[in-house]
């Protein structure tokens, strides 16, 4: 039977020959991932099982949220985590100095590969589809019960095809892609469905550009968002992932729901306005709208291509005199290469603040909280009300372009206005 | 479960950002989470929540972070039903996982307004408005999903698997 990237996983994962959407599977997990919001809580319920961890070895439990910790409450979370991954032996703990962004580490260490069935207990695990993995947000309970057994229910889910055509334009990236893609289907456009990507343009791609589609899959409501495995996924895990994997194919006839087309040659620089992702409008269409914070970073676009769009924008350049601009690079290697590569200079001669690997400011965390009545564009990934900060303050999510165009003029910006 | 109960209404697209918001997800105390559930949309829910009372929002609730903080604070505020249009798919899962019935019933949700009372039979998925006569049935949940939700929660349901 024809099937879906999706569908291959699943059913190699239930041990089944097929399966087709709409049918409950339980699978067998290659990775278990959590933070230090979504792990203690989980290690809680993981307790009340009473049975050990199923493999150490396939278990990720990453410090990245509100750590180096902000408060007491969260040293303490981050101590609960500690203890708990020492006790056990767990393979992917990482401190303080060693840990970066989950979604940014878990790919450039080689935990996440092709082929793999993973949940993490974070919405953005679906960041790792990018690599041909199928990856999906859980809660506590469900991240407890793979903890203990290995295992997880599913739904397998009906596929949308996201077919890409064209060339990608100077100045667009993949945050403009996923954007876009939003905005035409909605914040439930996906719900309870995967995004699958097709079609010449995911050659036009590169794995930073997917990594940022298959992360805000989630914000379309999908399960997953999962990308071909092709030689530009090729060449990225071949450096990085050590042990063997098997990648998935879709069928030439897999059955999808639906198709949505993208002509990568047609798209702007885009923005997703308060306060929901799916309103998003060309930023040559906005007229002026002054800002007081810029942050580039996070999970979403806090990779080193990311930061090399910045640099090349803020290169002799100065973040304007009422604006914050918060640089965070999303793993020590990203932040080292940066220095090697004298990005972390242009950041600080034009006047902007540059971060340890954190979420910190995309959640509300820390490292960047909004007053009431301010403006930030971010490259993050959600623009709810009070997301990252005071419940009147505003979030427009933007690529890493216009996100230091911004910071430069003060305003929401394309990157031709300031280069 | 058989539930009577006034209703809190709210709108589309309600995020875990809004049910709970991240500044206080440095504690996973139920009833921590409560005093702040839904604050930054509905800052008279805390205070005026009474133990019984009903959620209902529109479509896609629950949409945004996997923070089971969300549905776990609802619970704890004493609020034993969410009723919608059509919930995130996290935000539903981890409804079910942790023993706090969801009723998905697409537009009929239009037929609920803020401050109704309505009967609820979480077993059969029937929702009668009290208020203005009107009946409605939730969609079924599936297969072994509904075995999950009957044992109270998916670590319930695991401890008799074992």
């Amino acid at each position: 039977m024809a099937m879906t990237m999706s569908e291959k996983i699943l059913a190699r994962h239930a041990g089944l020959e097929s399966v087709e959407a709409g049918q409950l599977v339980i699978c067998d997990l290659d990775l278990v991932m959590a933070n230090d919001v979504t792990g203690p809580p989980s290690i809680k319920e993981f307790e009340k099982i009473g049975r050990p961890v199923f493999d150490a070895e396939k278990i990720a439990l990453i410090p990245d949220h509100f750590q180096p910790a902000k408060d007491i409450k969260s040293a303490d979370l981050a101590k609960i985590m500690r203890d708990f991954a020492r006790k056990n032996k767990i393979a992917h703990y990482y401190e303080q100095g060693r840990v970066g962004i989950e979604h940014v580490i878990l790919p450039e260490f080689g935990v996440v590969a092709p082929g793999m069935l993973i949940i993490g207990a974070d919405s953005h695990t679906c960041t790792y589809g990018a690599v041909n993995a199928f990856s999906t947000g859980v809660g506590t309970t469900d991240l407890a019960v793979g903890l203990a057994t290995g295992k997880a229910w599913f739904k397998v889910p009906e596929a949308v095809n996201v077919r890409l055509t064209g060339k990608k334009p100077k100045n667009i990236c993949g945050k403009d892609v996923i954007l876009t893609l939003i905005g035409k289907i909605g914040v439930d456009g996906a719900l309870y469905k995967s995004l699958e990507f097709t079609g010449e343009g995911v050659a036009e791609l590169s794995m930073t550009d997917r990594l940022t589609i298959s992360n805000m899959a989630i914000e379309a409501g999908a399960k997953a968002g999962v990308f071909p495995f092709d030689k530009a996924a090729e060449m990225y895990v071949a450096r990085r992932v050590k042990k063997p994997f098997q990648p998935v194919a879709a069928d030439e006839d897999a059955k999808y729901c639906s198709t949505v087309e993208i002509n990568l040659s047609e798209l702007k620089p885009v923005v997703a306005l308060p306060h929901l992702p799916e309103n998003v409008k060309p930023v040559d269409s906005l007229g002026e709208i002054k800002i007081n914070q810029v942050v580039i970073g996070s999970c979403t676009n806090g990779r080193l291509e990311d930061l090399g769009i910045a640099a090349g924008i803020l290169r002799g350049r100065k973040v304007h005199p009422d604006v914050r601009c918060i640089i965070i690079p999303g793993s020590q290697e990203i932040y080292k290469e940066a220095v090697h590569c004298h990005w972390i200079d242009i950041f600080i001669d034009a006047g902007c603040v540059v971060s340890c690997p954190t979420c910190g400011p995309c959640l509300g965390g820390y490292m960047g909280i909004l007053s009431a009545g301010e403006r930030c564009v971010s490259t993050t990934n959600r623009n709810f009300r009070g997301r990252m900060g005071h419940v009147d303050s505003e979030v427009y999510l933007a690529s890493p372009f216009v996100a230091a165009a911004s910071a430069i003029t003060g305003k929401i910006s394309t990157p031709e206005e300031v280069l | 479960m058989k539930i009577e109960g006034k209703v809190w209404r709210y709108g589309d697209n309600i995020d875990t950002d809004v049910i709970i918001p991240a500044r206080y997800l440095n504690t996973f105390d139920p009833a921590e989470l409560a005093k702040h559930c839904m604050v930054d949309i509905d800052e008279t829910f805390a205070a005026n929540v009474k133990a019984g009372d009903v959620m209902v929002g529109g479509k896609n609730f629950g949409c945004g972070s996997s923070r089971e903080h969300a549905p776990v604070a609802i619970k704890a505020s004493g609020i034993p039903v969410v009723i919608a249009a059509s919930f995130a798919r996290i935000f539903y899962r981890n409804g079910i996982n942790i023993g706090l019935p969801l009723l998905e019933i697409g537009d009929d949700v239009e037929k609920i307004s803020a401050d109704d009372v309505l009967r609820i039979d979480t077993s059969t998925g029937t929702i009668e408005n009290l208020t203005t006569g009107d009946t409605f049935h939730a969609h079924p949940l599936p297969g072994f999903v509904q075995e999950i939700a009957s044992a109270g929660g998916l670590i319930n349901y695991i401890k008799t698997k074992k």
